[in-house]
């Protein structure tokens, strides 16, 4: 039965660690300034967690086969534990798992304890069941008003958002159901949501933030590449939840211009 | 007052009944509370098993029409995955190992003659039935179940529009997790009196069994954490049906204003995730006990470090309360919370890699013997193991960017709270079924359980952290919608095909259970050769559990393999080689 065991928890081991370290299932490539860094800790957290799984795994199989009762006269023996090497095991773990901690609180405070470059371009990302529509402010910089009285979902656009038409703000915002923006641009992301709390994902920008509604969540992004990337939402968010997606379409600073002038032109 | 003789006093006691329904349904005594906690928790495990059948045929074959379920609509899969997990949190792994096995061997393992409050105790256990009763209610009440996953965030939660399922259904999912906290706190408070003040003598607390001492720190865990998510559902049901705003913002829903303003969505999360973290430990903690003990028992050797696990899970409750934030990185917290959340969750990783530590210290120099409950215990090490290493990724903020809500987040919980806890609630089975019934299980049928559980498991869990990583979010009811998803099916395929096989295993322990009640092998008062109180009693054991003495205890729990001792066991009631540690 030792063997059995050893074979069983060795092989179950293996296995699994071979599909990880093959990349058979993979992070998605990343397309943004901050996923070569998220990849890079991902990888130094991956090995130093892989290394404790095989070798935890590995030593549970070759203890219980070492040390099975083999009806000899061998007694087990009698030692209720070792408290110098408890303490070296508890003083490792703790500096590996807080080192690592460390290792990754300045990207997360880069990317969140700042609020976006001033020249970021800003678009307003705003979640409902079970559509996103992305807001551009217009020539003029600033969103218009919206108002939840004034929202009508089966309009869309402009009146999905409930866009207050009498604010002059409001007269050049551009609403959409694609989110293009220029590549190497930092991008502000302004989230929010009108009923039930979204998710906002874009696995290949490595980023993900829940739009909640009655707050208004700020962050950013610079993204790398041009082409089209999915957006999911991550938050279970009602039936249609597995519906919910969209297109982030990154392309260069000339296209986004001429995009941008083609829908303000097609308002006006 | 940490020791009485209760044969003298016999204040708590109270005389064997007679009649049918006070012997066996409205029952004072604490192993026949356990027992019903355990046949309740059994019932739930495989109503939530069929659940999660059913969620993993529909994300394969989304229009199979089913023989009596036709198909399952997209809405449905989140009825499903809502009462299952639901299901699964409260009702199998809070309550087998607390409710049940704890309700029954606490009081036999410190030599009490039952519980602390017997009355509170059948109270507890027919609040918790009411309970389930009212959960599996939601399900045929029009609209059916609610759709918004047993973490039940606002607004969607609070809201009645917010889809099907959310009017009377969520009201009656409420009704029933406030109906459990009710049940889960008589029941704690119980645990905490008959631990600290109904001890034989002898009994000190450095000298309880682990098993004990995981009840104990469970219990005060549940004392502090229920209260507070029993608030937090008064409040929802407020917000749902007397038009109040905590948690509920000024909104729509299809561009119909709610009539609520003010309230913070995110203040629900905190209230949740409180009890919803320390949650997590209430589940573990006790099959943590008991692999500590089983892992002593059959490796024929003391526990390695035993003051060592006793503070590991002392701390592991203690700062179990400090880390809920972790559950919220992407929810719009300060980015300061989540750095300081993260690293008091790395810091909990440590007691834990030291249980690990000791459990494998354990079974060097030992002489292992493979009997199921030892096979279980086995498979719960590794399960820990695999279920663990996952934390310290979910638990950097930065990598949960990527992580957050995705199928890693499923594979984390399910390796390590859901099926390490489940194996706990195996091996204690196998342990205990010849205390209780005064039968054994069979061997040959445990073995096959075991290996197509632990097999299985993997199988299916595994793969989920690789769809987790190609940034496949959680909670999805088709897979067709998303075109990065595409790629993913063959997985989600294979996970189906490896649920139908582990499933089908534990059709194996369930006969098991029912064979060996009538056919298995007559079991001797100690068939382990255990040191604990529960063995030196008669098998099952009398109403008053030691037939009107009350034991003495000289040493403690894990004296095996002790030198000069005649057998390689020494029970904790034996004075002749209490002068040996």
């Amino acid at each position: 039965m030792g063997l059995v065991l050893l074979v069983v928890i060795w092989l179950i081991t293996i296995l699994s660690t071979y599909f990880f370290i093959a990349k058979t299932w993979w992070l998605p490539v990343g397309a943004s300034a901050l996923a070569p860094a998220i990849d890079h800790h991902f990888t130094t957290t991956f090995i130093v967690m892989g290394i404790v799984f095989v070798a935890a795994q590995l030593s549970l199989g070759v203890l219980v086969w070492m040390y099975r009762d083999r009806k000899d006269s061998r007694k087990a023996e009698y030692s209720h534990g070792n408290i110098k090497l408890e303490l070296v095991w508890t003083v490792l773990t703790a500096v590996l798992f807080v080192g690592l901690n460390l290792m990754s609180r300045d990207i997360w405070a880069s990317e969140r304890f700042r609020p976006a470059d001033p020249g970021a371009v800003r678009v307003e990302v705003t979640g409902m069941q079970f559509a996103w529509y992305f807001r551009y402010p217009g020539p003029d910089g600033t969103f218009g008003a919206t108002k939840p009285e004034l929202e009508d979902a089966s309009s869309g656009g402009e009146g999905a958002l409930g866009l207050d038409a009498k604010d002059p703000a409001s007269k050049d915002d551009v609403v959409s159901g694609i989110m293009v923006v220029p590549v190497n641009r930092e991008i502000e992301v302004i989230l929010r949501a009108h009923d039930v709390i979204h998710s906002f994902f874009v696995p290949a920008m490595r980023f993900k933030q829940d739009a909640v509604p009655g707050l208004a969540i700020h962050m950013h992004f610079t993204p790398t590449q041009t082409g089209d990337f999915e957006i999911a939402c991550a938050e279970l968010c009602g039936m249609g939840h597995y519906k919910m997606h969209g297109i982030l379409k990154v392309v260069s600073q000339d296209e986004f211009d001429k995009w941008l002038a083609a829908r303000e032109a097609e308002k006006q | 007052m940490a020791t009485h003789d209760f044969a003298a006093t016999a204040s708590h006691a109270h005389a064997a009944p007679q009649g049918f329904i006070r012997k066996y349904i409205f029952s004072l005594d604490h192993k026949v509370i356990g027992i019903q906690y355990y046949l309740l928790a059994l019932t739930a495990v495989f109503v939530g098993m069929y659940l999660s059948l059913l969620m993993r045929i529909h994300l394969i074959w989304p229009t199979a029409s089913l023989p009596l379920l036709g198909e399952i609509k997209p809405e449905a899969y989140l009825s499903l995955l809502t009462i299952h997990g639901t299901i699964m949190v409260f009702f199998v792994l809070t309550t087998a190992p607390q409710g049940g096995f704890g309700n029954y061997f606490l009081p036999i393992q410190i030599g009490a003659p039952d519980m602390a409050f017997p009355v509170l105790n059948m109270l507890s256990f027919w609040t918790t039935f009411l309970a389930f009763m009212v959960m599996l209610a939601s399900f045929i009440v029009p609209g059916g179940a609610p759709l918004h996953g047993w973490t039940g965030y606002a607004p969607m939660s609070a809201l009645q529009s917010s889809g099907p399922g959310e009017g009377l259904g969520a009201d009656l999912w409420i009704i029933s997790i406030a109906l459990f906290c009710l049940g889960a706190l008589m029941g704690a408070l119980n645990f905490i009196t008959t631990t600290l003040d109904m001890r034989a003598k002898g009994m000190s607390l450095m000298r309880m069994p682990l098993t004990v001492w995981a009840w104990f720190i469970t219990a005060i865990l549940g004392l502090l954490a229920f209260g507070v998510l029993l608030s937090a559902g008064v409040l929802l049901l407020m917000d749902r049906n007397l038009g109040s705003s905590f948690f509920v913002p000024m909104g729509t829903i299809s561009g119909q204003l709610t009539g609520h303003k003010g309230g913070s969505p995110l203040l629900w999360q905190h209230l949740f995730w409180f009890f919803g973290h320390p949650e997590v430990y209430i589940a573990i903690l006790p099959a943590m006990g008991l692999a500590s003990q089983l892992l002593s028992v059959f490796s024929r050797k003391p526990i390695f470090g035993y003051k060592a696990m006793v503070y590991a899970m002392l701390s592991i409750g203690f700062l179990g309360f400090m880390v809920w934030g972790h559950h919220m990185f992407m929810s719009g917290m300060s980015p300061y919370s989540a750095f300081t959340f993260s690293v008091l969750t790395m810091a909990i990783g440590v007691p834990s890699a030291i249980k690990t530590f000791n459990w494998l210290g354990t079974l060097l120099r030992g002489r292992i013997r493979f009997q199921s409950p030892m096979l279980f215990a086995i498979g719960f090490v590794s399960l820990f193991v695999s279920g663990g290493i996952s934390g310290p990724f979910l638990a950097q903020p930065l990598l949960d960017i990527q992580l957050h809500d995705t199928w890693f987040v499923p594979a984390h919980f399910h390796l390590i709270m859901g099926v390490a806890s489940i194996f706990g609630i195996f091996a204690a089975t196998y342990y205990w079924f010849p205390k209780i019934t005064g039968r054994m299980m069979n061997e040959g049928m445990a073995r096959w359980h075991f290996f197509i559980s632990l097999i299985g498991t993997y199988a299916i869990f595994m793969p989920m952290h690789y769809l987790g990583m190609a940034g496949h979010p959680r909670r999805y009811s088709q897979l067709t919608e998303v075109a990065y998803l595409h790629r993913l099916i063959p997985l989600q395929t294979f996970m189906t095909y490896a649920a139908f096989i582990t499933i089908a295993g534990q059709f194996i322990f369930l006969f098991n259970l029912i064979w060996s009640l009538k056919y298995g092998a007559k079991a001797a008062d100690n068939p382990w050769e255990a040191t604990t109180l529960e063995w030196t009693t008669a098998t099952p054991p009398p109403h008053d559990n030691f037939g009107g003495h009350t034991p003495v205890v000289h040493n403690g729990p894990y004296e095996y393999s002790v030198p000069g001792a005649p057998r390689d066991f020494v029970m904790q009631t034996d004075p002749e080689v209490a002068a040996t540690h």
